[in-house]
């Protein structure tokens, strides 16, 4: 990992794109599949290079993921990609019934998750994928944080067969983790080591985990920082972990705190080894245009949430141990 | 072309699954009859007929596929790849029970012969498609058959589809519309008028044959005619009774999803002279 100040931006849509066009070459059976949003989604990389194994399905995404089904009940390694709003919600039950209930060999690879949108506004924002795609039987729910673990992420499901769902972004995000990292699924990892509290992020949370965590050193409060890109199938022995040897958790996610990496988390902690939890992520609401930067100021996905959430669950907990 | 001889082996052969389908419906004391006796031939010409398939070697990769879009129609389909020989007939008994290879709707997990699951409407054609690319690529002459009924093409997913495999040019797909002309709430064109349908899949590019799909001898044709036609999907427009071979189930929509009773399968055997 490296420091903060060396951070540079990278696009994670790119880093697909770029990943699978190299994958391309090595898997004769890649198919890919786009509704219209090739150029944002980056499938137009493998586009160019392998023209013979793209279909462009158009505007219609119910049938490109029960094309994608049809493709892979045939043996095609299939990646589906379109806006995460429209991957996962347009054609929710076509993912259901065709992908997941098959177990079939799809990856659809969603670009334009979260509120980092911006502009387009809570039409095209997606803050709701992960709880619709981890509830599915079978699908295995991956949120990559940088462009250098989603080369990874693209690298290790190409050889897993059956469903997942991926998470990429309109922003670029800070490249944070080194060349020699390796992928593992369900696995999360520790990226900085602390005593105190525990803080979990996935995507580009993950970075604001990081920056809380320094932050929070300056005051004297030891951060543990995790970086939980498997949703689904969920680390449970790391979050085990995390609950006994910390006072408590702060998820953090570009996602509704309903139904999304805190609830997951949750749902492990409460039932395996209780301790208190704070969800930073989008409240029970919808977005509305603004720059990315903007809205993740306006909808709370800042460190200074983390920080005062950290801060919330140490102050109770000092109390009930006086 | 086909002889007299052969015809008459599979208009038997579908007299033995109508009894198969009502005798496993009556069993299950649920499921959709009307729509599974409406479909017996078109099935029946597919597998004993066109289809190049091996029930010792479900998952040979040169078979034609076939996708029972119409997934409620699922008696129909599991009573003829019993027949086909690709699991004992004694499973037939076994339909819609628990734990059972034989689910409600067409389940491709459970199930030999089954290419792909179905029975949410609308949404087998998109995967045909998927299969028809996949052979393509993969440069095999087997073809794919997908059988729609006639109230799922009220679905938008079936014109998004359309409108693909006329612009991928699926030559190796053919769609069959079992178009008995009513659905669970009425008639079809009371319901959600679909008409002019033949006009719809020609405006969406695709060749249409339009037949009695209760006579062998038209299906046969059209399935062998559709073969031949290049560079776009072809559709036969098959117009069917609901409820075909039963008197008292014919053109009824109350037996869309009833299976039938007791009383109601000693009078239907009677009628298909099993004594």
């Amino acid at each position: 990992m490296k420091g903060e100040k060396n951070w540079k931006l990278s696009g994670i849509r790119e880093a697909y794109g770029e990943t699978l066009a190299e994958l391309g070459e090595v898997y004769p059976d890649i198919v890919v599949l786009d509704a219209d949003l090739s150029g944002s989604t980056k499938t137009s990389l493998f586009a160019k290079k392998f023209p013979d194994r793209f279909f462009n399905m158009g505007v219609a995404e119910q049938n490109m993921m029960g094309t994608a089904a049809g493709l892979a009940a045939s043996g095609k390694t299939v990646f589906a990609s379109t806006f995460a709003i429209f991957a996962s919600g347009r054609a929710w039950e076509q993912v259901r019934y065709n992908i997941a209930y098959n177990h079939l060999n799809v990856k659809i690879v969603a670009s334009h998750g979260g509120i980092t949108v911006g502009e387009d506004g809570g039409s095209h924002q997606c803050a709701e994928d992960i709880a619709i795609m981890r509830v599915l039987p079978g699908m295995r729910v991956i949120v990559p944080m940088d462009a250098q673990e989603m080369r990874e992420v693209i690298k290790t499901v190409v050889k897993i067969p059956g469903p997942f769902y991926i998470r990429s972004s309109r922003v670029k995000f800070p490249l944070i983790l080194d060349q020699d990292y390796k992928f593992e699924l369900g696995k999360g990892k520790i990226l900085r080591e602390g005593k105190d509290i525990t803080l979990i992020g996935c995507g580009l949370m993950v970075s604001q985990c990081l920056e809380a965590a320094e932050i929070l050193e300056t005051e004297g409060i030891s951060a543990q920082v995790v970086n939980l890109s498997t949703i689904k199938p969920i680390d449970e022995e790391l979050l085990i972990e995390c609950a006994s040897n910390t006072r408590g958790i702060v998820t953090a996610e570009e996602h509704s705190i309903i139904g999304g990496l805190g609830s997951a988390v949750a749902e492990v902690v409460s039932e395996k080894s209780p301790t208190l939890i704070r969800r930073i992520g989008v409240e029970d609401r919808f977005g509305i245009s603004g720059s990315a930067s903007a809205l993740l100021e306006y909808l709370g996905l800042k460190p200074g949430k983390i920080i005062e959430a950290a801060h919330q669950i140490l102050d109770s907990k000092k109390i009930k141990n006086r | 072309m086909i002889t007299a001889e052969e015809i008459e082996k599979l208009k038997s052969l579908a007299r033995t699954i109508r009894i198969d389908i009502l005798k496993m419906l009556n069993q299950a004391g649920s499921g959709h009859t009307g729509g599974s006796l409406s479909a017996v031939e078109i099935i029946v010409s597919l597998y004993f007929y066109k289809m190049h398939h091996n029930p010792q070697n479900p998952k040979w990769p040169d078979r034609d596929r076939f996708v029972l879009s119409k997934g409620h129609g699922a008696p129909a389909l599991y009573a003829t790849l019993a027949r086909s020989g690709y699991f004992d007939l004694s499973e037939l008994n076994n339909l819609r029970k628990l734990g059972s290879i034989l689910q409600g709707h067409p389940d491709m997990k459970v199930t030999p012969g089954v290419e792909i699951s179905t029975g949410s409407l609308g949404q087998g054609l998109s995967m045909a498609n998927g299969m028809a690319l996949a052979l393509k690529l993969d440069k095999r002459a087997a073809r794919v058959y997908v059988l729609m009924g006639d109230g799922e093409n009220q679905e938008g997913q079936i014109w998004e589809a359309a409108m693909a495999a006329a612009h991928y040019r699926l030559d190796n797909l053919c769609g069959i519309i079992d178009y008995n002309g009513l659905q669970i709430d009425g008639p079809v064109n009371e319901i959600m008028k679909i008409e002019p349908i033949r006009d719809k899949w020609l405006a969406f590019g695709w060749e249409v044959f339009e037949i009695d799909g209760h006579n062998f001898a038209e299906i046969i044709s059209a399935l062998d005619q559709a073969e031949t036609v290049k560079n776009k999907p072809c559709l036969i427009l098959a117009h069917t009774i609901k409820g075909k071979g039963v008197s008292f189930f014919e053109g009824k929509v109350e037996y869309h999803g009833v299976a039938p009773t007791d009383e109601e399968l000693k009078k239907a055997l009677f009628e298909l002279g099993v004594v």
